[in-house]
């Protein structure tokens, strides 16, 4: 196990219900994508937010990467929507 | 026979701030192209707040603290270096936007004209689609619309910039 804060913006963190958490991931969980995966078993609120797994956006220690990407010492891990700023 | 190392020419600024406060445009300028003799050219756009037809209230802008920055700077920086501009600046606004306030901020400045309108859109197509922002809907309703869907055309803006 491994502790790591979990960052999540707009409606990812309104359906989760927190902007940011403490988790601790099992070490089966080795690439962004087994993030989203075992988060969706965390309960029903997580289920709704990660539904749709392939429009999730995830940064690690703020940087964009594929939900292929291995979270390796990652301290912060951000998921959240396509972005609209401008 | 040796000779002396080219001289290194003063790496073209960029300027990034993600901020709650308007910002002043013509200050902007100034403040990128004052006492400059190479700059031959400035671009500027500005992204404004639609009312959406009498609808719209307010937008409630959301960003990733320091992400947002981070990845703003790696676009102007790319943009640089693509387009040789002589240098870049990218304000963008967060909290809330009443229709027709300004949101965002773009200046490019080149050599010559091309350069500066080209870097200019790119900043804002990886703008668009790369810096950590979200947009929510209020309405004068009183209801929330809710938060504004990414635009696959926004995505197809942003794809010419890598084709052939």
């Amino acid at each position: 196990m491994r502790e790591v804060r979990l960052v999540y913006f707009a409606w990812v963190r309104e359906r989760i219900g927190v902007g940011d958490e403490i988790v601790s991931l099992p070490d089966t969980v080795v690439t962004a994508g087994d993030l989203i995966a075992f988060l969706k078993t965390r309960g029903e609120d997580y289920a709704a937010a990660l539904e749709h797994e392939n429009v999730i956006r995830v940064a690690i220690d703020q940087e964009h990467v594929e939900h292929d990407e291995a979270l390796g010492s990652a301290r912060e891990i951000a998921l959240f929507p396509p972005m609209t700023g401008g | 026979m040796a000779s002396a190392p080219a001289p290194l020419s003063a790496p073209a600024p960029v300027t990034v701030r993600v901020q709650a406060e308007d910002f002043d445009t013509a200050a902007e300028i100034e403040a990128l192209s004052a006492g400059r003799t190479d700059i031959g050219a400035v671009v500027t756009f500005s992204g404004l707040c639609r009312e959406e037809k009498g609808a719209l209230s307010a937008l409630e802008l959301e960003h990733y603290p320091g992400m947002a920055e981070a990845e703003i700077r790696r676009i102007c920086d790319e943009a640089i270096t693509r387009f040789d501009l002589q240098g870049a600046t990218a304000i963008h606004r967060f909290g809330r936007i009443d229709p027709g306030d300004r949101i965002v901020l773009v200046i490019a400045a080149s050599t010559h004209r091309q350069a500066a309108f080209d870097g200019a859109s790119f900043i804002m197509d990886y703008l668009k689609t790369a810096a950590p922002f979200w947009k929510k809907e209020h309405l004068k309703d009183g209801t929330a619309r809710g938060w504004v869907s990414a635009k696959d055309a926004d995505d197809t803006a942003r794809d010419r910039w890598t084709q052939g």
